[in-house]
């Protein structure tokens, strides 16, 4: 549970929401040096028509690798929010592979991914709102259909 | 020796440097908020905690998506921010893309629930996830990986282009 717990004194600190743009603003420039904005390189890497891909994220991942094992090993805490350095780890369940799925297919339809998408609006291509407001839309129809059913189950068992 | 040039020419018809560059720019940017905050900034996770703002679901009022609303809406802003000064002074900016809106949106609807339901997309599994060396993260990005080449490739089967 990255974040819950720990929320509420993030946005105290003054350089908190200043840092978080700047480090937005490099990962935008990398999305847009990488062409990963331009859902057509995404397309023809997974067509295997140019492989450069496994280089922007492989070169991510080695970053950030580095940067997380090395930090968590240290057993400190971040200076702006208190919260110790960890890893991202989640615990596994069948919608994590279902999801993986249904966003495969989403990813390999169109080439565009949620990072990606914002960055594309960045370099003026605004015809990519029409993938966003598709997110949004998914996003909220998810949290929908999961919530009803919830409410559903919590019915069945107090009958 | 000329083969192998050959080789890598067609696995890599634009050379490798951008590519390169760019994924550890990415993760700089996200190593650049984990140092200060030790939060693992992921892309996806915006489109939930933005429809916190709107809407009165008890999934999005969740306080994990209340509290980090306002970052996440920071975050995406210098995402848009970043990709656009990079383009404004490459002289790349307002190149717009051959897919077609259909896709594209019927693409992000599935992104959205996938992404939401699978906890993470390719920032958060595929960047983040994988460099913890999560191995939940490492099963969610080989399936949607697979599953994308095999979407993907039926697309261009089908004669679709781009």
């Amino acid at each position: 549970m990255s974040g819950a717990g720990v929320v509420a004194d993030h946005e105290s600190h003054p350089l908190f929401l200043p840092l978080v743009f700047l480090g937005g603003a490099v990962f935008g420039v990398g999305l847009a040096v990488s062409q990963m904005a331009r859902p057509e390189i995404v397309l023809e890497f997974l067509q295997f028509r140019d492989l450069g891909l496994v280089f922007v994220m492989g070169g991510a991942s080695v970053v950030v690798g580095i940067a997380f094992w090395t930090l968590t090993g240290s057993g400190r805490s971040a200076p702006l929010t208190g919260k110790r350095f960890g890893r991202r780890l989640k615990s596994m369940d069948r919608d994590v592979m279902i999801g993986g799925g249904i966003f495969g297919v989403g990813w390999g339809l169109s080439g565009i991914c949620p990072g990606a998408a914002y960055a594309s609006l960045g370099i003026g291509n605004v015809v990519i709102l029409y993938g966003v407001a598709g997110m949004f839309v998914g996003a909220y129809l998810q949290g929908y259909l999961r919530e009803s059913r919830a409410d559903a189950g919590a019915a069945a068992t107090a009958d | 020796m000329n083969e192998a040039l050959l080789l890598v020419e067609t696995l890599f018809p634009r050379g490798i440097t951008q590519y390169l560059v760019g994924g550890i720019l990415i993760g700089l940017g996200t190593v650049i908020i984990y140092v200060g905050t030790g939060i693992h900034a992921g892309a996806s996770t915006f489109l939930e905690s933005t429809l916190s703002y709107g809407s009165k679901l008890r999934r999005f009022q969740q306080p994990k998506f209340v509290a980090s609303r306002d970052w996440r809406v920071v975050f995406t802003l210098g995402i848009v921010a970043g990709a656009a000064g990079y383009s404004l002074a490459t002289g790349e900016f307002g190149w717009t893309t051959e897919v077609q809106p259909s896709r594209l949106f019927f693409g992000g609807i599935l992104i959205g629930i996938g992404t939401r339901l699978g906890k993470g997309c390719t920032s958060g599994h595929g960047v983040c996830g994988v460099g913890s060396g999560s191995k939940t993260s490492i099963l969610n990005v080989a399936t949607f990986m697979l599953v994308a080449i095999g979407v993907a490739q039926l697309v261009m089967a089908m004669g679709v282009t781009p």
